[in-house]
């Protein structure tokens, strides 16, 4: 692995605070994901992939944005791997990259409507934009 | 008895009378929220990751507020509950973490010390359901879908309210409300959360999923503590109202005025 | 003075890879009372031995320290040589200079200077060394077994064979364990009861064995060989001697609705009950948590149609002491409960069932007489989805599960699935797995033929969610081979549920001494070398109470525990460890201390009479040590306040000697 991959590797499993090898490759975080047909990468994949170091595709993937955050994968994994920690991490050290934002407050006026809760809103900011 | 409340933001605009109902039944039931002063918003979720600090000094403001009041912390709102509580057990539990907002807030120290009920945990753990009970005037009288969504359940191990997988906290209220309580599969799955923003179809598929599950299982109404959950489930062509839970609550216990006011 | 000789051996490189042997040679041969000093390659073997023995017999030895591996491994051997030699065997003290030195350091003069070190403590211990002779104890030639299982069953009968009497305690009515409720038994596919009945039958015949069903052990004193077990017979309210089975009150009785355990819930029993036609002992028994007569007083219609007078509603719990020699624990497993496990929804629906319930199910003699119909509505399932490893194979952060793969799942799955598809080929079968795990004669040819003669499905990755919808179960699911995620509609979903051991295990271990993991299952001597013994002398361990199993090696250990018995049986006396406490009754006041702490109550008092300096007589309380109970664990000598008790062979002042030389 070249340093660059490893150094990648090393910030974000420090983020998440995820050990990836704690998986034991059942897959039951894909199986219990309710985003999993939205997402290129899968959270198994995600693990996976994160553990082997390849993680450029993910930072490149829209998958980043399917997660829905439920913890639904947290909660069942025999394993205690966390993979939606994980996709955060991933996630965080893609947008925290300059011009990295997925959102601007400027995009923000088209998307709502009368009824749309401030929660949405805050939500989305925290999960697009740093 | 006296509590100290956080409402968050969603509940001073848009929804309103998850607000307002919360308070004049908690009164009714012989509890006062006493609202925290100059709150912040909780930032909608928790972030996970373990560098993410300032995103998360909204929330310990809260928690030490209550704390100095000496206070149990009161929230309504299934996120703020979520990112709160969430922020307090990384207090307690994440040393790194907390010794970052020690350092940063400058005041008494921090560690977690103070008590989260959500308005569920009070109703059942605090009041107790038999009292609700026998203070119900109105009996709801209807088949009635409890939606708990996830921010009010997961991660299990902080939010600790019931049985992630078969929780019983709101069928439990519904039936002392003289409903009956309707169980559905899709009962704790996610509505599509925030990602409505950017792909509606993907937050709609999940929102039908919820709705279509509940409908099948005979639901006339839905009833939830979360302003996204409801606006996600109402934007993706639900046919039967959803309430908010103190909507209910209010309607039953008989002290539901018009809020228009 | 003693005459010490010093052995210092090599281990091939084990130690001398990290000890300078010659160097620890040298300078323990300057140490008080060392007349000789040697080092060799290999001193356990014959060579070493010799050694050994002629440098006894030259230099007229009166105590040896080897410096060595671990005393757990060679002690025994070098007491041996000694004896040989005719030194007294307590002379001899082990240096352990291998896993206590070369093995955990790395450099040489570090671990010569240790070696040295732990040398100088041996040779300080020796010097005040005193021969011991170890007493006699007798051997009650009978054996208990607790739990009537297969494993129990099994060592039984083995034991009963060699000729020696054993009694078997199973707290049930009946005995025939978890495998009186199994259908068929993987891989040769026999039903369980045509192979498992005729052995309940042998136990009944055999005039060797008594059974005490619906019965525990509640009281264990004694020591290896002489054991004093109190048994509680729990009330059935039938009286064994004279029930003939022939089943009329349980067809009579008007209780109706008594959840039936045997079938795992699935359906009812009578108040009064036979949990299976072939139950051994073949008695009724009745449940007073559900029975009319015993809880108010009104029915006793099973008296009334009784024609052999057995019922007695006055009975009460019995308490039988007996005498044992040898004690095997046969406690078996149990399935984990499933309510942490709702995502698979089984507390939500009655059609997501484990697979022992599916056993039950698939059973001629089960609530639908074999017949696989849902438990909801009694209709064939035509899709089913089994669930591997539910609970097994847990992080030990997960609240949820057990670490440790349960074992037996992957095969008795394949099974199901496979008998599933040969009974009805119509229904389509689906298993989930993680890994499949095979190892066994016969095993993967047999799941292998579930997959290609069968057809059954078997498909990477775990299911995520059951949602019940209609009549139907959502399985929502990993195809990990093929990346995809997928839902399957249902109509029975089966939970390979991990296994535990039985929940009356733990209190048992402690009534026992025996140790146990941290999941709940009996530690054995030495997980490679003793697997059916307990590291508590007299203790056996039969089946799943160790570890899970599967049927065949379940037969094979209860038959290796029933030949250690056997072993410890045969002999007429037993030789103890001379090791003991002992009190000096000039220092003891009597004050109890010792006796609260001793954990086999080898200590009692008596009243004696000490002459005093002016000729009067005084009479005082002292302690005395049993030494055929004591297991000279040394509890007592630290418990002692005025220093009276003390240990033979490990003396207070032998130990002060040690550190005194370590630390100089």
């Amino acid at each position: 692995m070249s340093n660059s991959k490893k150094y990648l590797q090393e910030e974000i499993i420090r983020t998440s605070g995820v050990n990836p090898k704690k998986c034991m490759r059942c897959g039951k975080c894909s199986a219990t994901c309710p985003a999993y047909d939205e997402m290129e990468y899968h959270p198994h994949q995600f693990v996976y992939m994160v553990e082997s170091g390849n993680i450029e595709p993910l930072l490149e993937s829209d998958s980043l944005y399917r997660c829905l955050t439920c913890f639904a994968c947290v909660d069942r994994c025999p394993r205690s791997v966390e993979p939606a920690k994980l996709v955060e991490a991933v996630r965080l050290a893609a947008i925290r990259k300059q011009g990295n934002n997925r959102m601007t407050a400027n995009d923000v006026p088209e998307l709502i409507d009368d009824e749309t809760p401030q929660q949405l809103i805050v939500s989305a900011f925290r999960k697009y934009t740093k | 008895m006296k509590f100290s409340y956080f409402p968050g933001c969603t509940l001073k605009n848009k929804a309103k009378s998850l607000d307002i109902y919360a308070r004049r039944s908690a009164e009714k039931l012989g509890v006062t929220l006493e609202e925290i002063e100059n709150w912040q918003c909780c930032g909608g979720v928790f972030t996970t990751a373990k560098d993410e600090v300032a995103t998360k000094l909204s929330s310990v403001r809260i928690l030490k507020d209550a704390q100095k009041k000496q206070q149990a912390l009161v929230t309504v709102c299934s996120a703020c509950h979520n990112v709160v509580k969430q922020t307090n057990y990384a207090m307690q539990n994440d040393k790194e973490f907390a010794g970052k907002v020690n350092r940063y807030m400058s005041e008494d120290e921090y560690n977690g010390e103070t008590q989260i009920y959500h308005y569920l945990e009070l109703l059942r753990d605090v009041i107790g359901y038999d009292k609700i009970k026998e203070s119900v005037v109105n009996p709801i009288g209807k088949k009635v879908a409890a939606y708990y969504g996830c921010l009010l359940l997961r991660p299990n191990a902080v939010m600790r309210m019931d049985d992630p997988e078969n929780p019983t906290i709101i069928e439990d209220l519904i039936k002392a409300l003289g409903g009956e309580a309707v169980i559905y599969g899709y009962r704790n799955e996610c509505c599509g959360g925030y990602v409505r923003m950017e792909s509606p179809e993907l937050a709609g598929k999940k929102s039908q999923t919820v709705i279509e599950s509940a409908k099948k299982a005979g639901a006339e109404v839905i009833v939830t503590a979360c302003p996204l959950c409801k606006y996600n489930l109402e934007k993706s062509g639900c046919d039967i109202p959803v309430v908010y839970l103190t909507e209910l609550l209010a309607e039953a216990l008989g002290v539901k005025e018009d809020t228009n006011e | 003075m003693q005459r010490i000789g010093v052995f210092v051996c090599w281990c091939g490189s084990n130690i001398a890879g990290t000890v300078d042997v010659v160097a620890v040679a040298e300078a323990l041969k300057k140490e008080p009372g060392v007349v000789f000093s040697a080092n060799y390659q290999y001193m356990c073997s014959q060579a070493g031995q010799d050694l050994i023995k002629n440098a006894i017999k030259e230099h007229n030895l009166t105590g040896i320290v080897v410096c060595s591996c671990s005393p757990r491994m060679h002690e025994a051997t070098f007491r041996k040589t000694a004896a040989a030699a005719g030194l007294n065997p307590y002379m001899v003290e082990i240096a352990n200079i291998r896993e206590q030195c070369s093995w955990v350091h790395k450099e040489m003069p570090i671990g010569t200077e240790k070696a040295i070190i732990l040398g100088k403590a041996a040779v300080a211990k020796v010097n005040l060394n005193t021969p011991l002779v170890p007493g006699e104890s007798p051997v009650t030639k009978r054996a208990l077994v607790i739990g009537g299982g297969i494993a129990g069953i099994q060592t039984a009968l083995d034991i009963a064979d060699a000729g020696f009497e054993v009694d078997i305690v199973e707290k049930k009515p009946t005995i025939g364990g978890k495998m009186a409720q199994l259908d068929k038994t993987f891989p040769t596919l026999d039903c369980a009861a045509c192979i498992l009945t005729p052995k309940m039958v042998d136990v009944a015949q055999n005039e060797k064995i008594r059974i005490f069903s619906y019965s525990e052990v509640t009281d264990v004193k004694g020591f290896v060989g002489n054991f004093d077990v109190t048994i509680k017979k729990k009330a059935r309210y039938v009286k064994e001697e004279l029930c003939t089975g022939c089943g009329a009150c349980t067809e009579k009785c008007p209780m109706k609705k008594v959840p039936n355990d045997f079938n795992l819930n699935m359906d009812t029993k009578r108040a009064i009950y036979i949990p299976f036609a072939q139950a051994v002992p073949k008695v009724a028994t009745i449940d007073p948590d559900y029975c009319n007569m015993l809880k108010n007083g009104k029915c006793g219609v099973c008296s009334k149609v009784c024609a052999a007078g057995a019922i007695d509603y006055t009975q009460k719990d019995e308490f039988i002491e007996e005498k044992y020699g040898a004690i095997v624990v046969a406690t078996g497993f149990n399935p984990i409960s499933m309510d942490k496990f709702d995502e698979f929804a089984y507390n939500q629906s009655k059609d997501v069932i484990t697979s022992l319930e599916f056993e039950r199910l698939t059973n001629a003699a089960g609530p639908t007489a074999g017949k696989l119909l849902r438990p909801s509505d009694h209709k064939h399932p035509e899709k089913i989805v089994f669930v591997q490893c539910v609970g097994s194979r847990c992080d030990a952060c997960n609240e949820k599960g057990k670490e440790y793969c349960s074992k037996i799942c992957c095969m008795y799955t394949a099974k199901h699935a496979m008998l599933t598809r040969d009974k009805y080929p119509d229904t389509e079968v689906y298993v989930f797995y993680i890994d499949v795990r095979t190892p066994g004669k016969n095993f993967d040819e047999f799941y292998r033929r579930a997959v290609e003669e069968y057809g059954v499905h078997y498909i990477k990755g775990m299911v995520g969610k059951v949602v019940p919808e209609g009549d139907k179960l959502i399985v929502q699911a990993s195809d990990l081979l093929d990346n995809k995620q997928l839902k399957i509609e249902a109509d029975l979903v089966v939970l390979a549920a991990a296994i535990e051991p039985d929940k009356s295990a733990r209190p048992l271990a402690t009534l026992l001494t025996a140790s146990m993991d941290t999941n709940d299952f009996f530690t054995e001597a030495h997980p490679k070398l003793r697997p059916v013994e307990s590291p508590t002398a007299g203790v056996f361990l039969s089946g799943a109470c160790q570890g899970p199993k599967d049927i065949p090696e379940t037969v094979a250990q209860a038959g290796a525990a029933a030949s250690k018995v056997i072993g410890l049986l045969a002999k007429d006396k037993l030789t103890g460890n001379p090791c003991v406490a002992h009190s000096n009754e000039m220092m003891c006041n009597g004050c109890s201390s010792c006796e609260r702490v001793c954990p086999y109550g080898a200590i009692t008092y008596e009243d004696k009479e000490f002459r005093m300096p002016d000729r009067t007589t005084l009479m005082r309380r002292i302690a005395v040590v049993n030494p055929a109970v004591c297991q000279g664990c040394g509890c007592c000598t630290v418990a002692c306040p005025s220093g009276a008790m003390d240990l033979k062979g490990f003396a207070s002042e032998q130990i002060i000697a040690e550190v005194d030389a370590i630390c100089k």
